[in-house]
C-alpha cells in the first residue's frame, strides 16, 4: 500500500514559475501587478516569447511551396507546432488538427461548413444557458439561414447544467449539440462526456467549446469521444491570434471548405477547382505560423510543469480563493458548482463590478468586470454583470491576499 | 487613497445612493434612451419644455455609480436652464472629462466639477458621459438609442 506521502498530488514551485513571466514582474500604478485576468488572456512564459522571437529572426518565410531552405524550414516548424497541438490533445491524427485564429473562427468554421450540409429547415441546434456569445451567435446565424431553431438546456442556480433537461432537449430533430466544457463565467466544468454519451445515443455529434478548459485540465479528445473540439492559443499561455479546431477526420472530410482561397485548393481551373486534404482544406490563405510555433511551444510548457501539478496548484487556490471572499460582507458568489475551476465570480451588495474593478485596480489587481460574453448568463441571475477573478499557473495565495485587500478598500468608499 | 477619492468624490457617492430627479415622467414632451452595449449600463430621459426652457427632467436606469451619479447631477444642473444652455453645458462638460489640454472653466460647471477625476482613467470615461449623450439625443428628438461607447 501507497504511503500517504505518495500519494499527495505533486507541488507547483510557483515562485520558479513566476520568473519565466516577464510581465509578472511589472508594477502597475507603482503597484506590484497582481494580473487575475487570465479567463480573459493568459499571460505568456518566456519560451513562447523567444519562439515568436526565434520564428521570426531566423525562420520566417511563407510555408508550402517553397523550394528554398527558409521555406522549408518555417514549413517544418509550422506542421511541427501542428504535431505538438496533436498530441496536446491526444487527437488520431495531426490532419484532425485545424489552425484557426480562435475559438470564434474554429466554432464559425463548423457553422458553416458543417451546418450547410446537415442543419435545415425544422431541424434543432442544442445549447446550453451558460454559453459564452461565441457558441451562442455563429448557431443563431446558422438557424436564420437554414430555417433550424436553437434550443437551450437549462441550468440550476449553482450554475450546473441539468441533466435531465438536458436529455429532454435531445430529439430526432437535433442535429448538433455545442456546449462549453468550462464556463468562464461560473467556473462550472461541465460533465462533457455523459453529454457526448447522450448525444451520440441519438447519433447527434457534439461540439465542446474548451476555450477555458485546455489551459486548467488535460485534454483527451479520443477519451471523450467528441467530434469538434475548439480552442484558442491566447488562453493557453500562447499567443492570440491562433486557434484551434479539433474535428474527426470522418466529418472534417465530409464537410465542404469555409473560406476559400491559396492553400487550401488541389487544383483551379475558371470550370472547377478541387480542394486539398485535411488538414489544408480548411486553411485558406497564409497563417498565422508564428503564432502556431507559439502555439506549439506554449504547450510544451504547459507539458513540461505538468498538468498534475497545475491542477493541484488552482484547486487549492480556488479554494483558499472561495474561503476568503465568501468571508467580506456583502459578497456573493455566482458559479458554485459542485464541479468547478478557479474562476472566482461575484457580485458586491451596494456596489456596480465597474466600481469594483476600477477601484481594485488602484491597488494594482486586475480582474475582469461585466457580463464576460454571457448575457444571457447574467440575465439568468438577475444581474447585469459580475466580477471575475480568475487564477492560473502563476497565481498565489498572496495575490488572493492583495484582491481580499483591495476589496475592503471598495467597502470603505461603499459602505454597506 | 488619495487617487480613490479623487474619482469617488463625496458628491458621487452621495449622487450615486440617493439619486436625484429619478424617475419616470408621465406624459413627458420627450424622452431619449441611452444604453452603453459593453458594460451594460442603461438610461432613459425625460424631459417638459416651455418653450426653450427645461422644466422638468428626470431618469431610471442602471449602472454604476459614476454613470448614476452623472445622470443625477446633471439632471440638476440643466434643469431650469434653455436649450442652448444645456447644449453649452454639454460641451463644456465633455471637454472637461476628454481633454486634459483644454482649460475648462470649472467654476461655469458647479458641482458637475466633481467629474474632473474621470479624464485620469479612460476606461470610465464613458460612464460619465452617458446621461449627456442621450440628452442631447433628446435635444435631437432621436429615436435612436443613444451611446457614449
Amino acid at each position: 500500500m501507497a504511503s500517504p506521502i505518495q500519494d499527495s498530488p505533486p507541488e507547483l514551485d510557483v515562485i520558479r514559475i513566476r520568473q519565466d513571466f516577464p510581465i509578472l514582474h511589472r508594477t502597475v500604478r507603482d503597484k506590484p501587478l497582481v494580473y487575475l485576468d487570465s479567463a480573459a488572456t493568459t499571460q505568456k512564459p518566456k519560451p513562447v516569447l523567444d519562439a515568436l522571437a526565434h520564428y521570426y529572426a531566423y525562420q520566417n518565410a511563407n510555408i508550402h511551396r517553397g523550394v528554398y531552405v527558409l521555406s522549408a524550414e518555417a514549413t517544418a516548424a509550422y506542421d511541427d507546432a501542428r504535431e505538438k497541438v496533436q498530441h496536446f490533445v491526444n487527437a488520431r491524427s495531426s490532419q484532425e488538427v485545424i489552425f484557426t485564429r480562435n475559438s470564434t473562427e474554429s466554432i464559425n468554421l463548423v457553422a458553416h461548413s458543417f451546418g450547410r450540409e446537415n442543419v435545415g429547415p425544422g431541424d434543432e441546434v442544442l445549447i446550453t444557458h451558460m454559453e459564452h456569445h461565441a457558441n451562442i451567435v455563429p448557431w443563431q446565424l446558422l438557424c436564420e439561414r437554414s430555417g433550424a431553431r436553437l434550443r437551450v438546456a437549462p441550468i440550476n442556480d449553482q450554475g450546473e447544467l441539468l441533466m435531465d433537461e438536458f436529455a429532454q432537449c435531445l430529439n430526432a430533430r437535433t442535429k448538433l449539440v455545442a456546449i462549453v466544457h468550462l464556463s468562464n463565467s461560473l467556473g462550472t466544468i461541465n460533465p462533457v462526456s455523459e453529454v457526448i454519451q447522450l448525444a451520440h445515443q441519438q447519433d447527434v455529434p457534439v461540439l465542446i467549446d474548451g476555450s477555458q478548459a485546455a489551459y486548467h485540465m488535460p485534454i483527451d479528445v479520443q477519451a471523450l469521444g467528441c467530434d469538434f473540439y475548439v480552442f484558442t492559443g491566447h488562453k493557453l499561455y500562447g499567443p492570440t491570434g491562433i486557434g484551434v479546431l479539433y474535428g474527426c477526420e470522418r466529418l472534417l472530410d465530409s464537410m465542404p471548405p469555409f473560406l476559400g482561397g491559396g492553400d487550401m485548393i488541389r487544383s483551379v481551373t475558371f470550370d472547377k477547382t478541387t480542394y486539398a486534404d485535411l488538414p489544408a482544406k480548411f486553411e485558406a490563405g497564409t497563417p498565422h505560423i508564428a503564432g502556431a510555433v507559439g502555439l506549439g511551444a506554449a504547450v510544451d510548457y504547459i507539458t513540461e510543469v505538468g498538468f498534475d501539478k497545475i491542477s493541484n496548484h488552482e484547486a487549492q487556490l480556488l479554494e483558499y480563493g472561495t474561503a476568503v471572499l465568501s468571508e467580506i460582507p456583502g459578497l456573493q458568489l455566482i458559479g458554485t458548482a459542485r464541479n468547478k475551476a478557479s474562476i472566482l465570480s461575484f457580485v458586491l451588495k451596494g456596489v456596480h463590478p465597474h466600481d469594483i474593478g476600477t477601484i481594485v485596480d488602484m491597488e494594482g489587481v486586475s480582474i475582469r468586470t461585466g457580463h464576460h460574453c454571457t448575457q444571457p448568463l447574467m440575465d439568468r441571475f438577475g444581474i447585469p454583470a459580475t466580477a471575475r477573478a480568475s487564477i492560473a499557473m502563476y497565481n498565489t495565495r498572496q495575490e488572493i491576499d492583495q484582491l481580499v485587500h483591495a476589496l475592503h478598500r471598495v467597502r470603505e468608499v461603499f459602505p454597506l | 487613497m488619495s487617487d480613490l477619492r479623487e474619482l469617488y468624490q463625496q458628491v458621487i457617492l452621495d449622487h450615486n445612493k440617493h439619486p436625484r430627479n429619478f424617475g419616470e415622467l408621465d406624459g413627458a414632451d420627450r424622452h431619449a434612451d441611452g444604453y452603453n452595449p459593453l458594460c451594460g449600463d442603461r438610461l432613459v430621459l425625460y424631459m417638459n419644455l416651455e418653450g426653450n426652457v427645461i422644466t422638468e427632467v428626470s431618469f431610471v436606469g442602471s449602472g454604476c455609480a459614476i454613470s448614476k451619479a452623472s445622470a443625477s447631477l446633471m439632471t440638476d444642473a440643466v434643469k431650469g436652464k434653455t436649450l442652448a444652455e444645456a447644449r453649452r453645458l454639454f460641451d463644456e462638460f465633455h471637454s472637461m472629462i476628454t481633454n486634459s489640454e483644454t482649460q475648462v472653466n470649472l467654476e461655469s460647471l458647479g458641482k458637475l466639477a466633481v467629474f474632473a477625476g474621470v479624464r485620469d482613467y479612460p476606461t470610465r470615461i464613458k460612464c460619465a458621459s452617458l446621461a449627456w449623450h442621450t440628452l442631447r439625443a433628446v435635444f435631437e428628438n432621436s429615436q435612436e438609442l443613444a451611446s457614449s461607447e
